[in-house]
């Protein structure tokens, strides 16, 4: 069931109306009942994964929580007769019967996630290599499998590092792994931010309500006025390399820079207002990407429950991992302080943006991707003494033209290195890239061209309208904060904007004879 | 404290440990500098902060970071 249906929004309507009047108490088990149907539509096997996962993160959750009570319990008694040593020892025994649960839970689960989405990748990876002609395996990948196995996954790890208490309610787990909206594309919740309010009974607020209702708007706007529309000439564009190259991919990269911004954004905003209206809080997946200054400024905005994961489940336990300490010890004292303490770090984020390149899609573009922006990261990290000195030397930090140029650069370069994930293919895309070199085909801008990429003047007309508006949103946003919140302090402003969000998605909305509205780009992750 | 603020010195020669509480929430200090602390501080304190302690309340000021390394050394 596509966010972007009919049967979708009739879905969430009936759900919200039904969510208010019930008793309170049987709020959370109707939202469980509600995501097991949106599984279920999509496909009735997917349900028997997703249950599989959310059952074990729960029982071993449910262990740990045994263990931790025992602990607990036998050191409050014990308390005047061990020894400092007898409980050090007493807790590692228990830190370690909880270790061998949660590995247990992790194998199980990223067993599950890498033999559905990577056999294949194997399989070709294989045959390009050894040219074995096997042949691939026809498997299910369950929808958002690698989000709820990354949630389901935090929600163990934070069990195990005792951040969060286990919770002994099955159903509470499964509703936490599977609750529809975040199914899609996201974002990748922790347990101790969402469980909460999603848990809690919620009375209707009409503030709660219309505010969660406008950011729905928000995001079909984004996603049916913009990001539906512009696919047509970006699918146009990146399929027929041999007739577009030079400008075009420029202009391929650009377009394709505003889609995916709108595509995924938009798609968060739907999840998170829908969220919003049932009362529940989710944390922001985006916050202005658009106006970073440079690349790791960018990765703090953009997709930021993933970035966040990757930081705190793989970056840093590799890093502070007693092996990851003593290859950094060892490296200081062999290649020297500069580069010794260089070594590990930079072990680990490259370890880190490989996975996040696989997690991304099980192909080698995807790992490119993540190596690409690696690089682009320690380069501009060996650099940052360099720019201090640049800035202090000439002042520009700081200045509106400079920040100005700082957004425009790292826009540019984030949107090159995503034309790995554009093309899909790495040679493709270097040749493409390259041709933006060599081949100065700047005409296209002024002999009507881009008028035959799918396109036509009232398109680009909606596509400028829209550009603006979301610009103008995010330039208020970036200033003075929350714009839906300001709205909200004058009604007739409110429903204003809400009525002409409505009725610009309606006219303007990339849908009907002629278009084909396409799933969310994220979905495929 | 001492031996810590050398290693907080030496990172960000710039910064005002003494006053500032929001280093991680300003991004003063990302992600690699806080793996370069935790390593410093395993080499020269012989303290090894656990993943699972870094969070931002632990290193948004020297206070918070010597808190850490302290509450590490006696558990």
């Amino acid at each position: 069931m596509l966010f972007t249906s009919y049967g979708f929004i009739a879905f969430i309507a009936i759900l919200f109306v039904v969510y208010y009047i019930v008793p309170k108490k049987w709020q959370w088990p109707l939202l469980l009942m509600a995501s097991g149907v949106f599984y279920w539509i999509a496909d009735p096997r997917f349900i028997i994964f997703i249950c599989v996962t959310s059952l074990s993160a729960w029982g071993s959750g449910v262990l740990m929580g045994r263990i931790n009570d025992a602990q607990d319990l036998y050191l409050k008694e014990n308390k005047e007769t061990l020894s400092k040593e007898e409980k050090k020892a007493y807790k590692a025994s228990n830190k370690k019967r909880k270790w061998h649960i949660l590995l247990g839970c992790l194998i199980l689960n990223i067993g599950i996630l890498s033999v559905t989405k990577y056999t294949n990748f194997v399989i070709n990876s294989i045959n390009d290599v050894a040219h074995t002609g096997l042949k691939n395996v026809d498997l299910i990948i369950p929808m958002g499998i690698s989000f709820y196995t990354f949630q389901t996954m935090s929600y163990i790890i934070d069990a195990y590092r005792g951040t969060v208490k286990p919770e002994r309610n099955p159903f509470k787990v499964l509703l936490f792994t599977s609750f529809f909206p975040q199914l899609v594309q996201g974002p990748i919740n922790r347990f101790g931010d969402l469980s909460k309010s999603l848990y809690e009974p919620h009375r209707f607020s009409e503030k709660v309500f219309s505010t969660g209702l406008m950011r729905i708007l928000w995001g079909y706007f984004k996603k049916l006025v913009v990001a539906d529309r512009i696919i047509v000439a970006v699918t146009a564009l990146i399929q027929d390399t041999d007739s577009y190259r030079g400008a075009y991919v420029f202009v391929a990269m650009f377009f394709y820079a505003f889609e995916l911004y709108c595509d995924f954004t938009g798609g968060i905003d739907i999840t998170i207002g829908i969220a919003q209206a049932l009362g529940i809080n989710m944390k922001e997946n985006f916050i202005l990407p658009y106006f970073s200054k440079d690349i790791k400024e960018y990765w703090n905005r953009w997709h930021i429950s993933m970035g966040s994961w990757f930081t705190d489940y793989i970056f840093y336990p590799l890093s502070v991992s007693p092996r990851m300490l003593k290859l950094s010890k060892w490296s200081r004292e062999h290649l020297g302080k500069v580069i010794g303490k260089r070594v590990t770090v930079y072990l680990a984020a490259f370890i880190v943006w490989f996975t996040t390149g696989l997690w991304h899609g099980a192909a080698w573009n995807f790992i490119v991707w993540g190596l690409m922006n690696f690089v682009v990261i320690m380069i501009s990290q060996e650099l940052s003494l360099l720019y201090d000195k640049f800035h202090k030397k000439f002042g520009f930090k700081g200045k509106a033209w400079y920040s100005v140029w700082e957004i425009i650069r790292t826009i540019f370069l984030m949107s090159l290195i995503r034309m790995f994930d554009c093309y899909r293919n790495v040679p493709m895309t270097f040749k493409m890239v390259g041709s933006m070199l060599t081949s100065f085909n700047l005409k296209i801008f002024t002999d009507g061209s881009l008028l035959k990429l799918g396109l036509n003047k009232y398109d680009y007309w909606v596509l400028l309208a829209a550009l603006v508006i979301i610009l103008s949103v995010s330039i208020y946003k970036y200033r003075k904060g929350e714009v839906r919140s300001k709205l909200y302090e004058k009604p007739w402003l409110w429903y204003g904007a809400m009525s002409a969000m409505f009725i610009a998605i309606i006219v303007f909305g990339a849908y009907g004879i002629g278009y084909d509205s396409t799933q969310f780009i994220y979905n495929q992750f | 404290m001492e031996e810590l603020m050398d290693i907080l010195t030496e990172l960000h020669p710039d910064v005002d440990y003494d006053s500032c509480t929001t280093l991680v929430d300003d991004r003063i200090i990302d992600s690699f500098d806080i793996i370069s602390i935790v390593s410093e501080v395993a080499a020269r304190l012989d303290v090894q902060i656990p993943a699972e302690e870094i969070v931002p309340e632990n290193f948004n000021s020297a206070k918070a970071l010597a808190a850490l390394i302290e509450r590490l050394e006696n558990e």
